[in-house]
């Protein structure tokens, strides 16, 4: 396992932040560490920066204790940005790439390809309080990337972004995943990383509620519920509520019928479709795969239940 | 350590790069050099035309007595006052009128112009009147003016301070007093000069979130110190060029001015004491005076003014900046530092409130313990130093400042390390004493 949070605890004065909370995060994975705002993200994320130091549990990089020289190897842009506003773009990102171990050469000539790629070569001897806070952003992700590190975390990458910078954004940090580097999201905002993580991580109220591969989590939580569009007329009434099906939604969509079915325990689309394809006409069969945000909101209600 | 360099070299080039330290850099000497040049040159400038007075003495008591000065021109006339002040005014003179009184003794005179006659004239006037009037009385008393005016001395007190082997050596008390007034406030002054910019330093890393990104490849305690040790320098090369930018100025004026015209400006200078000796008789610098200044700067190790000036800057800055430095770090915004730069700033504001006290008695009880305390010591012992303090005495206080700053960086690292990353919760002292312990 590449890195892993075992057991870490961490109290600050008047409330645990953390409790006794493992992550196992698999190398050149795409991990999204996921939860309302309070649950632990950040604290977690410091812990792993090695900002703030866990009570109780350890940080294993490649199998070992994190230390102080592992730093160079973690690239973290935290959920609030910020960049010395009277400082130079240019000059600051050198300062900054040079805090992390790189030399003043290869910081310059790193930069100027990332200023080049991201469009922002002009910005160079500008005071980073003349940027827009868009151009902000890409600069605080290029002094984020620009030292290749193997690990980088983003805490809510995408706040404050506009869509088309959320794109670029997106891309390139695929790219840098497909180059080696193993990406922590951190977001409350499961929709916005939904289909770019492979694994995550549920945290909620300082515990962790969930964790694996994304697949087979959403195949755990599958309902075996499709959404069918048609043509023509079909009645569910005598099936619906019986042994095979349930309807748990009706309407039109794009023009077309559908309904929304819960198939019973050992039923299969095949059963449903040998079902309507005498009477109408198949447009199109989905399975309806719940969102992060349905698993969530499921896995907590079930887990307050379970405390009751 | 490496990361702390760049910490501190960032800290030192931002800062000397900024407009507010080139001005205030290239403003002190300019203001302290104005201080020394401007007397001189104002005398220089108003020589201008001489000014000239028309005397209309009707009690006859001045007569020759009003002698041409440096820019004094004086003429006697006799006739009506109506004719005579026009006469004068046309010419553009003064007209000084001495009216016969009808008691014996004169009691003053009025003066016409079309301007204002310079306070160098009137003073000179003032002063001749006064002695010619004091000089009549005592003869009318049977009073030899000569015998008054020999009377009239000044006692010099020449303090010998005689050390363990018995070398005598003569101290100068004023300029000794001046030395450690100077010292005293140049300490106070820059402690809370760049203590504060270590201060808004941190609260402005602090708000803009920067501080996160930095502690992610350097630890707190390397941001704090890169900190504190990037401003002393920014501090040291603002007091270094003060030092040597005063005297380029005051040297470049006076070589200016040797070049132009070497006798007008050594005339002036003398014509000026000249008056000013006139008018007050008894407080003449004379040359032996000024002698006796360089004699005082030489009896002053001057090495060792600057090595402690140096050494107590140093030391009382660190231990105050780490506090400064810890106070940006607990609070969210610059507005919230008051609460606690009160009882950070009451040890220099007493230190301050009582160097009168300590330079009347350098070697007193008050003085030996505030120069002991670290809080207060870097102050109060270099308001001492000039007097000359026994050595074990200044090793010591340099030692327990050491320890004051090594400790207060202690302090000061365990709340700035938890405050700077604690945002938007109200920051009280219990609160403070917890993050200690934690």
């Amino acid at each position: 396992m590449f890195l892993e949070a075992k057991n870490v605890t961490k109290t600050y004065l008047d409330h645990k932040a953390l409790d006794n909370v493992s992550i196992e995060v698999p190398e050149k994975s795409i991990f999204g560490l996921l939860g309302p705002n309070g649950a632990g993200k950040t604290t977690l994320i410091r812990i792993i920066t090695r900002i703030t130091m866990p009570d109780s549990g350890e940080i294993l990089l490649d199998g070992k204790p994190l230390s102080s020289g592992d730093i160079a190897k973690i690239g973290y842009m935290p959920e609030e940005r910020g960049l010395y506003k009277k400082m130079k773009v240019g000059e600051q990102a050198i300062y900054l790439a040079r805090l992390k171990g790189l030399s003043k050469k290869e910081a310059e000539k790193k930069l100027r390809q990332w200023f080049i790629k991201l469009n922002i070569v002009p910005w160079w001897n500008k005071k980073v309080e003349e940027l827009s806070k868009g151009m902000q952003q890409k600069v605080q992700f290029i002094v984020t990337v620009l030292h290749e590190p193997r690990l980088l975390i983003f805490d809510e990458p995408f706040s404050g972004f506009d869509p088309i910078n959320v794109n670029i954004l997106k891309n390139e940090i695929k790219e840098l995943n497909e180059n080696g580097a193993t990406i922590i999201f951190s977001t409350h905002n499961m929709a916005s990383v939904e289909e770019i993580c492979d694994h995550i991580a549920l945290i909620n109220n300082s515990k962790k509620v969930l964790s694996g591969d994304i697949n087979e989590i959403k195949n755990r939580y599958k309902t075996n519920s499709f959404k069918v569009e048609y043509a023509g007329e079909i009645s569910f009434e005598n099936l619906n509520g019986s042994d095979i099906l349930q309807i748990t939604g009706k309407g039109k969509i794009n023009g077309h019928k559908f309904i929304d079915v819960k198939l019973k325990e050992g039923m299969t689309v095949n059963d449903l479709l040998n079902i309507m394809i005498p009477k109408v006409q198949i447009i199109a069969v989905n399975e309806i795969v719940p969102s992060l945000n349905d698993i969530f909101i499921k896995v907590v209600n079930e887990n307050k239940r379970h405390n009751e | 350590m490496n990361k702390i360099l760049l910490i501190i070299q960032r800290e030192y080039i931002t800062r000397v790069r900024k407009r507010s330290f080139i001005i205030m850099t290239v403003l002190g000497p300019v203001l302290m050099a104005a201080m020394i040049i401007l007397p001189v040159y104002i005398s220089q400038v108003s020589e201008g035309k001489p000014a000239k007075v028309v005397v209309l003495d009707e009690t006859g008591w001045f007569k020759g007595k009003f002698k041409n000065q440096d820019k004094i021109d004086f003429e006697y006339v006799t006739g009506d006052l109506q004719t005579e002040k026009a006469k004068a005014l046309a010419k553009g003179a003064f007209l000084l009128y001495i009216p016969a009184t009808q008691l014996k003794v004169p009691e003053g005179g009025e003066i016409f112009g079309t301007g204002q006659p310079g306070l160098h004239v009137l003073a000179y006037i003032k002063s001749v009147m006064k002695e010619v009037i004091e000089t009549k009385i005592l003869l009318a008393q049977g009073i030899d003016p000569q015998v008054i005016k020999r009377s009239n001395i000044k006692v010099k007190l020449v303090t010998i301070k005689v050390d363990e082997e018995g070398n005598e050596k003569s101290t100068y008390t004023d300029v000794e007093v001046g030395m450690a007034y100077l010292a005293g406030f140049m300490i106070y002054f820059f402690i809370f000069m760049f203590g504060a910019q270590v201060m808004k330093g941190v609260a402005e890393e602090k708000s803009n979130r920067i501080v996160e990104i930095i502690i992610s490849s350097v630890k707190p305690f390397q941001l704090m110190m890169g900190k504190i040790i990037g401003v002393a320098f920014v501090g040291l090369t603002q007091f270094t060029l003060w030092v040597v930018l005063t005297f380029v100025f005051v040297g470049a004026f006076q070589s200016g001015a040797l070049n132009g015209d070497m006798s007008s400006f050594l005339n002036t200078h003398k014509s000026t004491e000249i008056v000013a000796g006139d008018m007050q008789n008894n407080n003449t610098m004379d040359a032996a005076d000024f002698s006796r200044i360089s004699d005082v700067l030489g009896s002053i190790d001057l090495k060792v003014m600057i090595f402690s000036f140096l050494f107590y800057f140093l030391g009382g800055y660190l231990l105050y900046s780490s506090l400064f430095a810890a106070i940006g770090g607990a609070v969210d915004h610059e507005t919230e530092t008051q609460q606690f730069m009160l009882p950070v700033t009451i040890p220099l504001i007493f230190a301050v409130i009582s160097s009168s006290a300590v330079i009347q008695q350098p070697d007193g009880a008050l003085s030996l313990w505030l120069s002991m305390i670290p809080f207060t010591s870097p102050i109060i012992m270099m308001m001492r130093i000039p007097f000359g303090v026994p050595y074990w005495q200044v090793w010591l206080s340099g030692g327990l400042l050491i320890l004051g700053f090594v400790f207060t960086t202690w302090f000061a690292a365990k709340i700035y390390r938890v405050g700077i990353l604690m945002y938007g919760k109200k920051v009280d002292y219990s609160e403070l004493m917890k993050w200690l312990k934690y």
